[in-house]
């Protein structure tokens, strides 16, 4: 048997042992959180950075439900608009934690949430040159993504379809045109809808999906967080294996030799 | 006595307060928020040297579920 090598997932130096990543957004409770982040087997979750509620001081924190010392957050810049926004985001990140890995998102149009990459390569520059390391989300566009790994970006994330939509892989020849050409990992962000949508991805090579949505608006998140933790696995198990190759006509799986 | 404001809301606290003071008069760890005055980031060691004034702008934030 042929030994295979071990199968590491590294974003900027650090290993994750799960190739999902989740978001931690939209759950009916931080109960819901927390168990539905178990249930992924994700040890890697996206949080948000928001004013705190100073008047209401018996709200519960995310933080007493997910630790941030066993799970690793990875603030991202959900609702920036702007570059600014999105850099003073971060530089609070920063000084809450010591959180270096990071989450860009500078989102371009309300409808759509589609990325400004004028922004967000701009805003990556200025973040590495400060020390971070930024996992960039992106449009599917190939020169694009290149020029983001050339900026020093730890990842790119390109969108499956908008944020929320719940479309799956729209367009698989980009992804996988970004897969070919990176060298940093490629993680597909925003737009899957279900289990099988990450199986795609992860069979077309991405080294990681980031899922939020697709969970917490499923009837049962908890049950389809174990579903994308399969989901994952299994398509990156696929992925590793090959798949056959695609013929036009029939090709028996019985021997035709002996037939009687 | 001075006026301030506080994540957006306007807010009176006694003279000779330090943001410091402002995080344990809200019952918050400093551990688990950022504090940002007049648009400047505050490091954590910092928190006790630094005065508020009349009219300071002060944003505390903290990590919430996002995606």
């Amino acid at each position: 048997m042929v030994k295979l090598k071990k199968d590491i997932f590294k974003i900027a130096g650090k290993n994750l042992k799960s190739r999902l990543i989740v978001g931690t957004g939209k759950y009916k409770n931080f109960l819901e959180t927390a168990k539905a982040v178990h249930a992924s087997g994700a040890d890697m979750v996206t949080v948000a950075v928001r004013r705190v509620n100073i008047f209401d001081k018996k709200k519960p924190i995310l933080t007493d439900y997910l630790n941030p010392k066993k799970i690793t957050y990875l603030p991202n810049t959900a609702g920036c608009f702007n570059s600014k926004e999105a850099l003073r985001t971060l530089r609070l990140a920063r000084e809450m934690g010591g959180w270096k890995l990071v989450k860009l998102e500078v989102l371009g149009d309300k409808k759509t949430l589609y990325p400004n990459m004028i922004e967000t390569i701009d805003s990556t520059k200025i973040l590495v040159k400060e020390g971070f390391k930024v996992m960039v989300y992106c449009t599917d566009d190939p020169l694009l993504a290149k020029k983001l790994e050339d900026c020093g970006a730890s990842a790119i994330m390109p969108l499956a379809s908008p944020i929320g939509s719940g479309l799956g892989l729209q367009n698989k020849i980009n992804i996988s045109l970004i897969i070919k050409q990176s060298k940093v990992p490629v993680i597909v962000d925003a737009g899957i809808g279900t289990a099988s949508d990450a199986t795609i991805a992860m069979e077309l090579g991405c080294d990681g999906v980031l899922v939020n949505s697709a969970i917490a608006n499923a009837k049962r998140p908890i049950l389809m967080a174990k579903a994308f933790k399969d989901a994952v696995i299994s398509g990156r198990n696929s992925y590793l294996a090959g798949r056959m190759i695609k013929n036009y006509f029939a090709i028996p799986s019985s021997p035709s030799k002996g037939i009687i | 006595m001075a006026k301030i404001q506080l994540n957006g809301k306007k807010v009176v606290i006694k003279t000779n307060y330090s943001i410091f003071d402002l995080l344990k008069k809200y019952k918050l760890s400093k551990k688990k928020v950022a504090v940002e005055h007049n648009g400047i980031i505050i490091s954590k060691l910092e928190l006790k040297k630094k005065y508020l004034k009349n009219n300071d702008k002060v944003e505390i934030v903290h990590f919430i579920g996002g995606g």
